[in-house]
């Protein structure tokens, strides 16, 4: 065996800047996927067919392919469109509208999940549309599709290694670059595996905390 | 103009071929790790366990580095394509244990007892008894399983496997079109995973059927 893990403290520096620029990245596509999945949501549900069709004309394209080549599009694709982006502000965009399609869908079946009763009850009571839904059927369905909001965070921050194909200085290229200094592809891919679990770790802490917030508040 | 369409339709098949075998390697490594991981003896369990862990809970691009330029460096040596196919696999087989261990976990627990009780060893009764029930359980999820992994398939451009996504890489080089070719290849996917997603939904209606 051909195996020397010394080599891997010695990059100690590379890594930790890798793991801080994964960490920035998925955080803000996160926040931005989360926001838009929202808006999504909510456009989908809302009765006027010109706005619902081209967001269902974009979740059907952004789940139909693939996230690398979705990158691939907005950092090359929209260059050659004369519309330059830096890799990190195209990959932040591609992870975004990515992950938005799939949280618009679950935030979209959480809200029809709940009774329409619930709505019926308040509106009767004399609360009007907007208040009605903003205080008693999104609350609702918020503490319902946590854990699946929160699944697909946690593939976020995995599928975040791929921005490293655009040259986005994060953990997986920044793995590549030790590599190309030491010629050791297996200990410092391992090293970056184990740092990608740690770091979901620490995400599935955080995300079981806000379950138990969000449950709560039923 | 034509020429490349000739080109991207190859790719295409490549793309459904590398597809095609990591999924029968997923939903064998997948049976194998369910069953396992619901077994009695802790031995059988723990590396089950430890295999959904670990596979879910890295990046697919990682463990398909590993396996690729990491086997290199430990004398394995493969072919990009073979690294492609076992990684996939691998990769998605820890996806689908879930589905699968789910969907028996979802059998009414009724049914193994009823099993047990007419006399039914526990191996008869999980063959004859819960997989046909669960059987029809696990087709939607193991369906959305197999569509996340032909996107997911896209990876292995990066260790110049010729299927769909290097191959546009490659006509840009000769085109500077990155624009146009990196559309035409979200074309080929699309039409890849409507016609999938058609053909599980086949297979799902087939199978509720039986009911």
């Amino acid at each position: 065996m051909n195996l020397d893990f010394t080599v891997v403290p010695r990059m100690t520096d590379l890594l930790l800047w890798g793991v801080m620029w994964t960490v920035i990245l998925s955080v803000l596509s996160m926040v931005f996927s989360l926001v838009l999945g929202a808006v999504f949501a909510v456009v989908r549900l809302s009765s006027y067919r010109l706005l619902r069709w081209p967001v269902q004309a974009i979740s059907w394209v952004f789940m139909g392919t693939p996230l690398l080549l979705q990158l691939y599009v907005v950092y090359f694709g929209l260059a050659e469109l004369g519309l330059n982006l830096n890799a990190f502000t195209a990959g932040v965009i591609a992870l975004s509208l990515h992950f938005a399609v799939y949280n618009a869908d679950i935030i979209r079946a959480g809200i029809q999940s709940i009774d329409t009763g619930q709505y019926q009850a308040a509106r009767s009571l004399g609360v009007s549309h907007l208040q009605a839904m903003r205080k008693v059927v999104v609350p609702q369905a918020l503490a319902n599709v946590t854990p699946a909001l929160g699944n697909m965070m946690i593939a976020l921050l995995k599928e975040s290694a791929l921005v490293s194909a655009i040259g986005v200085m994060e953990l997986t290229l920044s793995a590549q670059r030790a590599i190309s200094q030491t010629f050791r592809p297996f200990e410092f891919y391992l090293a970056a595996a184990a740092l990608y679990y740690a770091l979901n770790l620490v995400l599935q802490q955080a995300l079981r905390l806000i379950e138990r917030r969000a449950a709560l508040t039923r | 103009m034509q020429r490349v369409w000739i080109f991207f339709a190859q790719a295409s098949l490549t793309t459904i071929k590398i597809s095609g075998l990591a999924i029968l390697l997923g939903l064998c490594l997948g049976f194998i790790a369910a069953l396992s991981s619901l077994s009695r003896l802790t031995v059988v369990r723990w590396p089950a366990r430890a295999y959904v862990s670990v596979f879910r809970g890295t990046p697919a691009l990682i463990q398909l580095f590993l396996l690729y330029f990491g086997g290199l460096q430990l004398g394995l040596e493969m072919s990009p394509i073979q690294a492609g196919i076992i990684g996939l696999g691998i990769n998605i087989g820890a996806y689908m244990t879930e589905s699968i261990r789910g969907a028996i976990i979802a059998v009414d627990k009724g049914q193994t007892e009823a099993g047990r009780c007419l006399g039914l060893s526990r191996a008869q009764t999980m063959a004859r008894v819960i997989l046909p029930q669960a059987a029809r359980l696990m087709v939607r999820p193991l369906g959305v399983n197999s569509v996340a992994l032909i996107k997911g398939s896209a990876i292995v451009s990066t260790i110049s496997v010729t299927e769909l996504t290097y191959t546009a890489h490659r006509f840009i080089s000769s085109t500077y079109k990155p624009f146009e070719m990196f559309i035409l290849a979200a074309i080929f996917y699309l039409i890849i995973i409507t016609l999938f997603m058609r053909l599980v939904q086949w297979i799902d209606t087939r199978v509720a059927l039986k009911e």
